[in-house]
């Protein structure tokens, strides 16, 4: 079977270890002094120019799961699949207002973590360690579900096992290889390598949107095929527009994952590793590059359709596997030494993303529960050994997942992490605007919006689950007379903002204390080379305020 | 969603780059691509694309314009 892809698979082989090295040469590229601490480690020194960020965050927010998994949806269900593109659209106004405040007030107080500038801003320990948590969580599947692209491709080119060990082996030995050279180099390893994953992937697409085209008769024959393959299916929600009953969920779902995926700790470690205001503002301009890119790959879903292809077994019988149609299509139309460079260019573009995440996820342990909870004292240097052997142990984890429980418990994760990240809202993307929430209203609201958004899910139906079938909430179930059907994590977000308000409330007539604002409004328009930041000093709510220069 | 409010202007209103009214623009590319009555159509067609694909598509040029223009109507001239 994979005697069939051998060209393919030296071709991935190849491009995959040359990553490797480069991920472990990253240690030296633009080398601190002191590579032993977290701003150095985990943000890569807070350095970061226009174009490394471009590279950075691009290869970050466009994962290997999103490449394959947007196709894959536009292969099933048509039209919804491309909600994709609003919402990467919507984000970048959305960092361009709110996460350039948290820059600043970050590179001001040496925060490393969204839940660093929680605790201070709202002089609160434990709505930050809710933070951090709701971070972790909703990261670990998000690792995991980038082995689901790499397991796709790797299907594709017929290297699977007879039993669980031997179909995961190589998924196992390319994150160990990861976990290595991400422990050794740090935020520099992905970004470095940012620049292979990303130019492979604009060169596969650009390709294949003009050449499988070219091959499939025209635009117009691949959208004339994938209307009459939704025509005649059962399915009343497919097609390649929408109808009446997906529209809202359509919108609401494309604005709330771009809220969700802003508060995602590992966009925000991207943003700041940033060196300045500038970086980021010019990037929210050149960054809808990649979302072009991602319409475009959408597009694959349909050309899949047009070419006629047929997804692989899923993993329990009887099931398909439509994550596999792009890899399928690429093995299909391109010659063998090209398809190797497509898998190669998604088998990477996992490895960016995860290397971010597990920082990130890294970062949150180490700063809001080592430092917060288990010792307080903890040096510079201490922080960033504790955060490279937490990231080592994110990746044990989400490889555990994979390997020993079925992959769609990890798709149900990733579904329920976007809801619940949107629960950090109020707190991190309005708290950089306003205190007027007070700290217990946040964390009633929190609750509030989580029990809320996870029963929702529990209750969303699918042709082939009775639980977890997706995040389309049809709005019947709140006792409205309608087909309609609505974003849960929309929802959810606006009972939590709705709770921590009356609470707020009530909270404030009976003069409940609010704890002390550890910024200024001075200090979220503070950039590159303020006069007040003194590099690795400051880092506690308690330390004094310098007068204002 | 609550708007964003205005803080106190008090403490050393030089710096207050981030209160530009060029900033309000920012919401047109956040609302626009989320009124489905624009986009949910199929006619007119461009190169064989539905209007559904290819105004969605152009939405991105709509957001390059206004992050752009926004950006270089609020730097910081001169500056260091």
């Amino acid at each position: 079977m994979w005697r069939d892809h051998l060209t393919e698979i030296i071709v991935f082989t190849f491009l995959f270890l040359l990553v490797s090295v480069m991920g472990f040469v990253a240690a030296r590229w633009r080398a601190p002094n002191d590579m032993a601490h977290l701003d150095e480690w985990g943000l890569g020194g807070r350095s970061f120019g226009g174009w490394i960020t471009w590279f950075l965050v691009g290869g970050d927010l466009y994962t290997a799961y999103t490449f394959v998994a947007v196709p894959a949806l536009m292969f099933g269900a048509g039209a919804a699949g491309f909600f994709a593109v609003p919402y990467t659209i919507v984000i970048y106004p959305l960092v361009f207002l709110v996460l350039v405040r948290l820059w600043s007030v970050s590179h001001r107080h040496g925060f490393v973590t969204p839940a660093d500038f929680v605790r201070n801003r709202f002089d609160s320990p434990v709505l930050a360690l809710l933070i951090a948590i709701t971070g972790i969580v909703a990261t670990m599947p998000y690792i995991a579900l980038q082995l689901i692209g790499i397991e796709a491709v790797l299907k594709t080119m017929g290297v699977t096992g007879d039993n669980a060990l031997a179909r995961h082996l190589p998924i196992i030995i390319a994150f160990a290889i990861l976990a290595a050279y991400t422990y050794q180099s740090g935020l520099r390893a992905p970004a470095l390598i940012a620049f292979v994953k990303d130019s492979l992937i604009y060169i596969v697409i650009l390709v294949a949107i003009v050449y499988l085209p070219y091959k499939l008769g025209g635009w117009g024959d691949i959208f004339a095929a994938a209307d009459a393959k939704f025509d005649a299916s059962p399915n009343p929600n497919d097609g390649i527009l929408l109808n009446g009953n997906n529209q809202l969920q359509y919108v609401t779902l494309a604005l709330g994952s771009a809220l969700a995926l802003f508060l995602y700790p590992h966009s925000i470690t991207g943003v700041l590793a940033s060196k300045n205001r500038d970086v980021i503002k010019r990037n929210m301009s050149a960054l809808p590059a990649y979302s072009l890119l991602l319409g475009l790959i959408a597009l694959l879903g349909y050309m899949a359709i047009a070419a006629g292809v047929k997804p692989l077994p899923g993993a329990k019988e009887g099931t398909v596997d439509n994550n596999t149609v792009v890899p399928l299509l690429f093995d299909q139309q391109f010659p063998d030494w090209f398809a190797g460079v497509a898998y190669a260019a998604i088998g990477i573009g996992a490895l960016v993303p995860a290397a971010i995440m597990s920082i990130a996820a890294a970062n949150l342990f180490t700063r809001n529960i080592y430092k917060e909870y288990l010792k307080r004292d903890a040096s510079p240097a201490q922080e960033a050994n504790v955060s490279k052997i937490t990231s080592l142990v994110v990746k044990v984890g989400a490889v555990a997942c994979i390997v020993f429980l079925d992959p769609q418990f990890s798709i149900d994760l990733q579904l329920i992490g976007g809801v619940i990240i949107l629960q950090t809202l109020p707190a991190v993307a309005l708290g950089l605007y306003t205190r007027w929430f007070h700290r217990t209203g946040l964390i009633v609201g929190w609750a509030a919006g989580m029990g809320l958004g996870m029963w929702m899910l529990y209750q969303v139906a699918s042709p082939t689950r009775k639980h977890f079938g997706g995040s389309a909430f049809p709005l019947s179930e709140f006792g409205f007379d309608t087909t309609r059907t609505i974003y849960v994590g929309i929802v959810a977000v606006a009972v939590n903002l709705a709770v921590a308000a009356l609470v707020t409330l009530a909270l404030r007539a009976a003069k409940v204390a609010e704890g002390v604002d550890g910024t200024e409004p001075d200090d979220y328009f503070a950039d590159e080379g303020d006069p007040r930041v003194t590099p690795g000093t400051e880092s506690d709510a308690a330390s004094a305020r310098e007068p204002v220069a | 969603m609550a708007a964003p409010e205005p803080e106190a202007p008090s403490a050393a209103p030089t710096r207050a780059k981030d209160h530009s009214p060029w900033n309000w623009l920012l919401f047109i590319p956040i609302v626009v691509p989320l009124i489905p009555v624009f986009f949910n159509g199929d006619s007119p067609r461009v190169f064989g694309f539905p209007r559904f694909y290819w105004l969605q598509l152009a939405y991105i040029l709509l957001g390059v314009a206004t992050t752009t223009l926004v950006y270089q109507m609020t730097k910081k001239r001169g500056g260091s």
